[in-house]
Formats: structure tokens, sequence, C-alpha cells
């Protein structure tokens, strides 16, 4: 496509052209309308004058008779200016007046009329004019035409005209430079996007669309495209984390696996051996296969394909359930499971996903939240609270804690503190339940619970999540 | 107990009719979706297995076709998809119990057989009975040996469940699912406390244990002497 093809094309110069014409057919209108009314006016004006100048000689005829106006109207023709004289006979006989070749019959009728005529004294180099003339037959059968020439109406509308041509002109030349400038404009900008969006595409997500600062719809439209860009580079980035973790993670327990059955195989003595063996062969897969749910789980969280699926629920029965599910647990490990939540506390969400977050955060405490220092009550608080159109669920332990340093990445998967290897676990527990309070459009924080873990998953209570 | 069991996988479908007919019942065969259709449609079967994905028919389509059909038959959904949302979708077209793979036999088998006895007269009792232990589902009274045993609500819902079961093994999962209406891995032992804090008030200081562990499956309440 050429580059003034492709200025054509667009729909800013579409926009100028169509505007364009619409103006110059404005402004063809208005000088029209101009050019027929001032006509009018000028036309207005021979009348009358005219009129006036019929009433004085038909006044002069009163008084004195054919003889008196001959003398008046001979008078008056020889004056400079564009008034047309003429008196005649009945049958047509020149008496006085300043014009000849008045067209046959035209001296028959009283009335206005547009004539073509000769000026008398102009001799041989007379040429046609034109005249606005009226026709008035005196009493006693004489016929008085008197004239304006309306040359000078055609010289109005030349006058007028010239300018108009040149007007329309002008307008369309600066329309079309203005067309092109602006459609250039805006083209410069298209193509920046487009030469964005085609880097992009080829795979550099990281690139963002040019932001001019000045607030207009091409900025509004940069900045829309750029927040979808980054939320697909998040997306992006953590399905690549995903994958990284898988390939590592569970390749690492996949190998045991498979050096475990090979042991068997190779040195199993007896019935028993390889009993043994086939039995922690398959408590293994089936950690695997926890493994693996729980991050599908957080890769499908966060990639909000759980959103169709919320419903409305009560979140004091939540915390209740969850802290009812887990207590006989925690008091077989030597904890108190206390719950701090009054219902009906309405919030709206994925019940299963909450109940499964709020799961691994209290299995986590059982587990990591025995008290250290003597004196501090062995004993869990899980808590809801509704405040200023928040849900907040809170675990807090008594338990050693996790330094401050750390507490950002246990968020992350796999993550387990050197202090917790000896623990079961995969290590998904935590980045499970900030993947669901982000899907809930909330966070999750870990805080100092002096001593001890202090764990709120806050989200927006009954409020459909932010996309 | 006669089930079908609709999966294209052919080795893994071998391994469930062989592990159905050691545990006493018959197992047929469908590969693939119109052919597990026609056969539902035929056969008398206590209950489908039915794989969500498969070739011709995917699983969905299958059950919604048979319940239109006015087919009551239990189904039990296999899927690899084994999150919320799908578990949701597969109930809802019609399935009565939705299971995700991979899964153990023991896990399977324990589904299927609570399919089978779904609808049994028992569902509908008021009171259930095993051996001298006695629960009154509408007193809220659970009695053994004439001496009243008060249960916190959750153990007696515990109880109601395994007792609606009796005879049958009931998977951790199972509990979980109908006693706490969850659906995820507790990853602990959670369950096992529980029931076994039952356990020490149903079946301590009497000399018949009826609340069993089964060994790598699960749980089930029985009369030990029958």
């Amino acid at each position: 496509m050429t580059a003034l093809g492709r200025l054509v094309r667009t729909t800013a110069f579409k926009i100028v052209a169509v505007y364009m014409i619409l103006f110059a057919l404005f402004a063809g209108g208005v000088i029209a309308y101009l050019a027929q009314h001032t006509q009018q006016l000028v036309r207005d004006q021979i009348v009358e004058t005219i009129d006036a100048e019929v009433r004085g000689l038909y006044e002069q005829y009163n008084i004195g008779g054919i003889r008196r106006l001959v003398a008046v109207v001979e008078a008056r023709a020889n004056l400079p200016g564009s008034s047309v004289y003429l008196v005649t006979t009945a049958t047509g006989a020149t008496l006085a007046g300043n014009v000849v070749d008045v067209p046959t019959g035209t001296l028959q009728n009283t009335g206005w009329r547009e004539i073509t005529y000769r000026r008398s004294e102009e001799g041989a180099e007379a040429r046609d004019s034109r005249a606005l003339a009226r026709v008035f037959i005196l009493p006693g059968g004489f016929r008085l035409l008197v004239g304006r020439d309306i040359e000078e109406r055609e010289l109005i509308r030349q006058v007028l005209a010239a300018p108009a041509r040149w007007a329309v002109l002008v307008l369309v030349v600066i329309g079309v430079a203005g067309g092109v400038f602006i459609a250039r404009r805006v083209l410069h900008r298209i193509d920046g996007m487009t030469a964005t969006s085609d880097r992009i595409m080829a795979g550099d997500l990281s690139g963002r669309l040019p932001v001019a600062g000045s607030g207009d719809e091409f900025d509004r439209l940069a900045s829309s495209l750029n927040a979808m860009l980054e939320r697909i580079e998040a997306l992006m980035v953590g399905l690549k984390h995903v994958s990284d973790n898988i390939a590592h993670d569970l390749k690492t327990p996949l190998t045991r696996l498979k050096n475990r059955a090979e042991e068997a195989l190779r040195s199993a003595k007896s019935d028993a051996d390889y009993r043994a063996a086939i039995e922690k062969t398959i408590e293994e897969s089936d950690g695997l296969i926890r493994t693996f749910d729980a991050l599908l789980m957080i890769a499908r969280a966060e990639a909000g394909q759980a959103r169709e699926h919320m419903t409305d629920f009560d979140a004091a029965d939540i915390a209740e359930s969850v802290a009812e599910l887990y207590e006989p647990l925690a008091e077989q490990q030597g904890l108190a499971l206390k719950l701090e939540a009054k219902g009906p506390m309405p919030a709206h969400g994925s019940r299963e996903l909450i109940g499964q977050a709020l799961a691994n955060l209290i299995d986590n405490a059982i587990k990591y939240g025995k008290p250290q220092a003597p004196g501090q009550p062995a004993e869990i608080i899980i808590s809801a609270g509704s405040e200023g159109g928040t849900i907040r669920f809170v675990v807090a332990d008594h338990g050693p804690g996790i330094p401050e340093p750390d507490r950002v990445r246990v968020l992350e998967r796999f993550v387990r503190l050197e202090a917790s290897r000896t623990q079961p676990g995969a290590g998904l527990g935590m980045s499970l339940a900030a993947a669901v309070a982000r899907l809930h459009g909330g966070e999750l924080k870990l805080e100092d619970n002096a001593p001890g873990l202090r764990v709120t998953l806050s989200i927006p209570a009954g409020v459909q999540p932010a996309v | 107990m006669r089930v079908l069991v609709v999966e294209d996988d052919r080795e893994a479908a071998e391994y469930v009719k062989k592990a159905l007919r050691e545990a006493g019942h018959v197992a047929e065969i469908a590969g693939d979706g119109e052919t597990g259709l026609a056969l539902a449609l035929d056969g008398d079967f206590d209950v489908l297995v039915i794989d969500r994905m498969l070739p011709k028919r995917d699983g969905l389509s299958l059950v919604a076709e048979l319940r239109e059909k006015g087919r009551a038959t239990p189904v039990l959904i296999l899927s690899a998809l084994g999150q919320v949302d799908d578990r949701v979708t597969g109930l809802r077209a019609g399935g009565d119990d939705y299971l995700s793979k991979p899964y153990s036999f023991s896990e399977l088998l324990a589904r299927i057989e609570a399919l089978a006895r779904r609808g049994a007269p028992q569902a509908a009792d008021t009171v259930y009975r095993v051996a001298d232990l006695e629960l009154d589902r509408l007193a809220h009274s659970v009695i053994r040996a004439g001496r009243d045993i008060p249960l916190q609500p959750r153990e007696f819902r515990l109880l109601e469940y395994l007792m609606r079961h009796a005879g049958q093994v009931v998977t951790r999962t199972m509990l979980l699912e109908n006693v706490w209406d969850y659906h995820f891995d507790p990853q602990t032992n959670v369950i096992d406390v529980h029931v076994s804090r039952l356990r020490s008030k149903i079946d301590k200081g009497f000399d018949k244990a009826l609340l069993h562990t089964i060994r790598g499956a699960g749980y089930m309440i029985r009369d030990g002497a029958r």
C-alpha cells in the first residue's frame, strides 16, 4: 500500500473529508443566500427609485402636459448615470429619452420588465445593456418608460462570486491539509501501537504501548491495553513458574519412587520385603498426586477459573467448620484450638477454596505452631471478623513464628523453611492460601504474633472480586 | 452387583474389571461413549462408572442422555479433572458421585458399593441399628446396650453416615465430603482423629468393637460376629 493510499484509508482522513464536504456545502449555501439577498435588495432599491421617478414625471405631466414631460425627460436623460428614459407616442414614435432599440412590444403594456436596450448617445459603438424598467401609459396614449441599468447588479454578483470561489478553494485546501495532518498524527500513534503489538506477539511480553501523557483517547486505550498486557505477563510468568517447579519438584520424588521400585526388584528377599516396598511406593505416589493437585489448584485459582462457581456463604460458618474439623487433631498434638467468630457473616466467593485455604493455615499452625518459649499458651486462635466490607480470617499461634525476611518467601511455591524440612508436606499450603486470597481480590498477610505467627486472609465481603 | 465401566483406557478398564471381580462383582467394559450408552440402556446394571473424557461421546453427555431417557441408575463419574468446579459440573450433569484420577481402587470400590446401596430402604429409616448400637435420627440420640451415649452434633453425623453404610467400607474422603461438605484432601490425618474420638465413645467399655479400621481403605461399622 502506498503512503498516500494508507493515508486516504485512515478513519481520521475519512472523517475530515466528510466534514470538509459538509462545511463546503454550508459555506456555499451561505454565500448563495447572501448573493440572492443582496440582489433582491438592489432590485428593491431600483424599483423604489423608479417608482419615485415615475411619480415625479407623472406629476410634471399633470402640471405641464406632454410638452413639459418631454422637456424634463430630455433634461434627465442627458444627466450622467444609469437611469433610462423613453417617452413615445401611442404609435411608438420617440419623443424623448436616452435609449434606442427597445424591443418591440415592450411599450404595449404597463408594468415591470427586464429589457435589453442601447443607449442612443453612444451611437455606433453602443452595446446591448440590461435594464429593469417600468412602462407607464399616460392619459392620451403616451408611453413613458423609466428604467435603471442593472449591469451594476451583475457587477455585484461578480464581486461576490470571485471571493466566494476563492473562499471555497481555500477551504478545500485547508481542509485537505488539515485532514492529512491529523490523519498522519493519528496514524503515527497507531503505527507505534501496531509496531509494539507486533513485537509483543513475537514473544516479547515485556513490551508496553507508548503513553504520550496527554490523557487523550489514545492514552486511555494504551493504558488499558498495557494493564491487560501486565496481567497476561503475570499469568505467563506464573505459568512458567509452575512448569519450572513441576519439572523440578515432581521429578525428584518420581526419581525416588523409581529408585525404590528398582531397589526392591534387585534386593528384596521375601514377600514381606516386596510388600513393604510396594506400600512405600503407593504412599509416595499419593504424596505426588497431592502435590500435583495442589499445584493445579494454585494455577487455576491464579488464572481465575474458579470464579464462576462463587456463591454466597457465611464466613463465620466456614471458620467454625474448619476449626471443628481440625480441633481433635490439634488436641492430639497438645494444642488448644480456640475459635472467635460470631455469625452470620455474609461473604461471596468459593466456600470450598476458602475452606481449603483455612485448612492449610490451621494445618501449618498445628505442625509448626507449638510454643518454644516456656510460659506461652499452647493454643491456636482462629477468628473471623467483618469490618468495613472486608472479611478477615486470622490464624494465630504462639510457635517460633517466621523471621521477617522469610515472610514473603514462604508464600512462594515449594518454599519450606529450613526449620520445617523434617515435617511432611510439599510447601504448597501457604502459596495456595495466597492464591485463593488473590482470586477473591484479597490478600494473605503474615505478621509477628509476638511470639508466633499470625496469618490474616482477607477478602472483600459480598462484593464481586476485582478482575 | 453388576457394574458397567465406560473407560477408553483398555488397561485401566481391565484392571478395574479384575479388581471388581475379586471383590465379588460382575463388570462389563465399554471403550467409548456410544457403546457405553447402548450398554447402559440395554443392560441391567447396579452402578455405572463413566470416564469423563471418552471417544465418540463424552461422559457428561452420556449421563445427561441416560437421565433424559429416565434411567436412574447410579453413576460414578471418573475424571482427570478433579477441581471443585469440574466436580460441580459433573454432578449437575446427573452424576451421583465424582472421583478424580488417579484414584485408589479401594476408594473406587467403596464409592461403587455406597452408590449401589443408595436408595436402599435403610436410607429412609429413622433408626439405624448395628448389633446393640442404635441411632435415632429424629430424637438425635445414640444408645448402646441400653446406655445413652452423648455425642457432639458432628460426631452424630459421622456415626449416622457410617451406620447408613454399615457393612460397607467408607473412605476418609467420603467422610469429609458427606459429613463436612468439603472436597479437598486435608493432607493430614484429621479424619482419623475424629473417628478415633467417636470410637472411644461408642466402643470403649463394651466387649465388642463395632467401628473397624480397614487398612489402606477407610472405616466400616459392622457387627463383628456376623
